[in-house]
């Protein structure tokens, strides 16, 4: 090897060039397929190639070392320069620009003319690091490449390996690589049997040359005029780290590995219809794992494959992401590294705003179905176009509608959102619900529509839709993002939700606390509470408590002595034992106390309660008859007022030694009368007893009115013993007494029930409400 | 800034554990641990007539300790558990922004469930779930 000078452009340059092809760092470059490519983008003659190979000295040595890599690129220089290839030249010939490699695209762009531009848009998509020459490719392949075109393509077929510099080569083979799974396909870099790949490598000799040229020419690629910029350009971008510029060249060149030639897409689509046979339907997970794990490719890969190609995450494969699945089993196959993000040329492009709108539908369906048959057609491709329509607001309105129509035919969803949203149109909110995370229009209208739901309470179809909506709708999106019904994906949602929620129950709290609010008003007017006040209307003006302990010391006389004494009405448990005496009373005075304050002016017409003690002594016996009759009357009676008297019968029980002294005489003068009548009279007498009570000193007024009471009853029989009769008359009172408090202390039970009631519900409400008391 | 981000399965044992590699990582596995048995009393606490209201974000599983670490809880429908410790000491993280992180996770672990290829029950492999996790353990510290 005669002695190589280089530049330090040069220098660089190669030794970049020779990193790249030397893919097993072995500082000797086989003649792989990158080499080939490498030579192969020189654009150089295949004899030209030959030569350089041979006076390289690969050929020789059977693989391209260092030196005659470098050799060889400073031949293919000397060629594209149009210098003669001599040995000589590689050091004679000053200022040589650097060999200029140019993607060889040769056989796919003689194959299909169309894909020229797309050639160049691949180069273009290189990443800056080789600004792609669109026209000068196909100036040049039309000058090299037919001839290597044909055996090129022959060999492509039989080339199992894909040099990682020319794609195009790799795809065409997929076809048979996958075919013939018994037969290893040879992943990895390292087999690049190019003995005897074919009549076309026989050109550069014995399949040894090449590769690393093809890997110079990648990074060499550069329109012919601005050569020198260009050098610069990739010097510099070479300069940096080598294995940072060949990851980027092969990140580069990935992009073209990446594409689908439309042999593989073919070959795909056919693979895709043995599993399904509509083309806009979708492959559902499982399927397409029997499918892939047939490709022997570790379960973690195959995993990671299908993570990039499944674009909108739905467990379902359209005919894009199969296809991009594919695409990368076979790279994968071939010994491409699994990109860590699926490369754009991949991803799903076809763009149909309704088209994605309902395709979004379907993988939704299909992905909770299982079944991919019923897509509805023009559906699966344009599923992935709603990934690229990701950021699209139009995408938002598009699945807006395509919501509705879901909702309404996909039976499996509103099966799975009716089981979100309960009939309770406010607990319907709160629960989890699908949501879409990015598209912050999304997110108004869903805190719209749960705002519009919360406020018409109506559990059917707008909460049924929107949670239905919603989760459609991140079906389609890429990521199905299940949040709980409360918490959307940024924090405005979140507080919108939270405050949808706080708002619902917001609603729920001031219905209930209208309901409560009314309860307690309800109940806090009617029924004052039982307790004994003194400012109570009747007594008012009356010593209630002298006038009890008159009553009591009277009582303490006899039962006789309690009609002058005014009852002290306060405390039921204050004055049991008086009021027990005068149960009859009581019950009079129950139903006396609606017309108590219509006697209060009547106070002069007191009766005479010296004359009660002697109606009440006279009659004792009789009164048992009587006050048994009158019970029952009264005790109706009683009860249709209880309701409003309830309260009262602790006031009126001051009165019932009055009442019970006057009912006394008044049941037994009603003894001989029907029953009707006898509660007139009753209240008569109540009448006549509470105008007494407030005037119990007043004695002779109240002998003046008794005087006047009595003699409007009826006979009064006269029993015999007096005591006899007193105590049963006492005993008939108690027992009246009792069963008046009886009642009373169960009324006073049931209030308080009711306000236990109505704090436990209070509680609950505040119990709902804590959960969201801290967002 | 998450300090320990585990993935509990139902059954209670490790899905994804992954932690910012420091001297003592063993403290957070047992952070995580003892962390189950407050998410298994919050879980149980919820009542079976409020299943469909209980939340799933749980909240501060217990208040922190002397490294100043906190653990948050995070439960789906099916029973599998989020649990991740945070560090505290450098900003005080609103709940809101814990309820993101769960949030993310809960995505990225339903991505993971939609892959045909990936058992459940299986330890959770996948890159773009562990760059998730990375995005989310790097983001604040």
């Amino acid at each position: 090897m005669e002695g190589l000078t280089l530049s330090d452009a040069e220098q660089k340059y190669y030794s970049d060039l020779f990193s790249y092809c030397d893919i097993e760092s072995t500082k000797k470059v086989a003649a792989n397929g990158r080499v080939l490519e490498l030579f192969r983008a020189a654009q150089l003659p295949n004899d030209v190639v030959l030569q350089i190979m041979e006076l390289c000295g690969a050929t020789r040595l059977g693989y391209f070392g260092r030196s005659q890599f470098y050799i060889a690129l400073k031949l293919v220089a000397v060629a594209q320069s149009g210098f003669p290839l001599r040995v000589e030249s590689i050091n004679t010939v000053k200022d040589l620009p650097l060999p200029r490699f140019v993607a060889s695209k040769n056989e796919q762009e003689s194959r299909h003319a169309a894909s020229y531009s797309s050639d160049s848009e691949n180069q273009g998509s290189y990443s800056g690091v080789i600004p792609p020459p669109p026209g000068r490719g196909q100036v040049k392949k039309g000058s090299v490449s037919h001839d290597t075109v044909q055996p090129r393509t022959s060999a492509d077929q039989q080339e199992p390996a894909s040099p990682v510099v020319s794609p195009q080569q790799s795809p065409p083979t997929s076809p048979h690589t996958w075919r013939k799974h018994s037969r290893h396909p040879s992943g990895g870099n390292s087999e690049r049997p190019l003995a005897g790949p074919g009549p076309f490598w026989s050109p550069f000799g014995e399949a040894q040359s090449g590769s690393s040229a093809g890997d110079a020419v990648w990074s060499g690629h550069s329109p012919p005029p601005p050569q020198e910029t260009w050098d610069q350009t990739t010097v510099r971008t070479v300069a940096s780290a080598t294995t940072a510029n060949e990851i980027r060249r092969q990140s580069s060149s990935y992009d073209d590995p990446w594409k689908i030639t439309d042999e593989q897409r073919q070959y795909y689509v056919n693979q895709f219809k043995t599993i399904q046979p509509d083309l806009n339907g979708f492959i559902p997970g499982s399927a397409a794992k029997e499918f892939f794990t047939k490709s022997k490719l570790p379960i973690l890969e195959l995993s990671h494959i299908w993570e990039l190609s499944d674009f909108d995450k739905d467990g379902a494969l359209t005919l894009d992401e199969f296809c991009a699945a594919f695409h990368l089993v076979v790279a994968r196959k071939n010994g491409y590294d699994l990109p860590e993000k699926l490369p754009e040329s991949l991803m799903p492009k076809l763009i149909d705003l309704e088209d994605s709108a309902d395709v979004g539908d379907q993988p939704g369906e299909v992905g909770y179905s299982g079944s991919p048959a019923e897509a509805p057609p023009s559906k699966s491709p344009s599923m992935p176009s709603l990934n690229q329509t990701w950021p699209e607001l139009n995408q938002s309105s598009e699945q807006w509608e395509t919501f509705s129509e879901r909702s309404s035919s996909s039976q499996t969803l509103t099966q799975f959102d009716s089981n979100i949203a309960p009939a309770d149109p406010d607990t319907a909110i709160v629960h989890p619900v699908p949501i879409r995370m990015t598209p912050s229009k999304i997110h108004m209208q869903e805190m719209e529509l749960k705002r519009t739901g919360s406020d018409h309470t109506n559990p059917t179809s707008p909460l049924l839709v929107k949670p239905s909506d919603l989760s459609e709708e991140s079906k389609i999106n890429s990521s199905v993002k299940f949040a709980s019904g409360n918490t959307v994906a940024d924090g405005y949602s979140s507080s919108d939700s939270f405050t949808s929620d706080p708002e619902q129950i917001g609603n729920n709290v001031t219905h209930q606390r209208s309901h409560s609010g009314t309860s307690p008003d309800n109940t806090a007017p009617p029924p004052p509470p039982p307790r004994p006040q003194p400012s109570h209307s009747r007594s008012s003006s009356l010593d209630m408590n002298r006038t009890f302990a008159v009553t009591t010391g009277q009582q303490q006389a006899g039962v006789v002595a309690h009609p002058p004494a005014v009852p002290p009405r306060p405390q039921p448990s204050q004055a049991p034992g008086p009021v027990v005496h005068r149960p009859v009373d009581a019950d009079g005075l129950i139903t006396h106390t609606s017309t108590s304050p219509q006697q209060i002016p009547e106070q002069p017409n007191f009766a005479d309660f010296s004359q009660f003690e002697v109606f009440a002594a006279s009659n004792v016996n009789e009164e048992q008859d009587d006050e048994a009759e009158k019970h029952p009357d009264i005790l109706p009676v009683e009860k249709a007022s209880d309701s409003a008297s309830s309260l009262r019968v602790a006031k009126t029980d001051s009165k019932i030694e009055e009442k019970t002294a006057a009912s006394v005489p008044a049941n037994v003068s009603k003894g001989t009368t029907p029953l009707a009548p006898p509660p007139k009279p009753v209240r008569r007498r109540l009448k006549s007893e509470d105008e007494l009570r407030p005037e119990v000193d007043e004695h002779t007024q109240k002998t003046g009115v008794l005087a006047a009471v009595l003699a409007s009853q009826p006979s009064i029989p006269r029993s015999v013993g007096k005591d006899k009769k007193a105590i049963q008359a006492s005993i008939r009172r108690n027992k009246e007494t009792n069963t008046v408090l009886a009642r009373l202390n169960s009324e006073l039970q049931q209030q308080l029930k009711d306000v236990l009631e109505e704090r436990i519900s209070l509680e609950v409400q505040l119990e709902q409400l804590r959960p969201f008391s801290h967002l | 800034m998450a300090v320990c981000v585990a993935v509990i399965a139902k059954e209670n044992y490790p899905l994804y554990i992954r932690s910012i590699p420091t001297e003592n990582e063993l403290k957070f596995h047992y952070m995580v641990h003892t962390s189950l048995d407050v998410v298994d009393e919050k879980i149980s606490a919820m009542g079976k007539a409020l299943v469909d209201q209980r939340e799933l974000y749980l909240g501060l599983l217990y208040p922190t300790e002397d490294y100043k670490l906190c653990s948050y809880g995070y439960v789906t429908n099916s029973k599998v558990k989020f649990v991740m410790v945070v560090d505290s000491s450098n900003t005080a993280l609103r709940d809101n922004e814990i309820r993101s992180m769960f949030r993310k996770l809960h995505n990225s672990y339903t991505d993971v469930m939609c892959n045909p290829f990936y058992n459940p029950g299986d330890r959770i492999q996948s890159r773009a779930f562990d760059s998730m996790v990375t995005s989310m353990m790097v983001q604040v510290c």
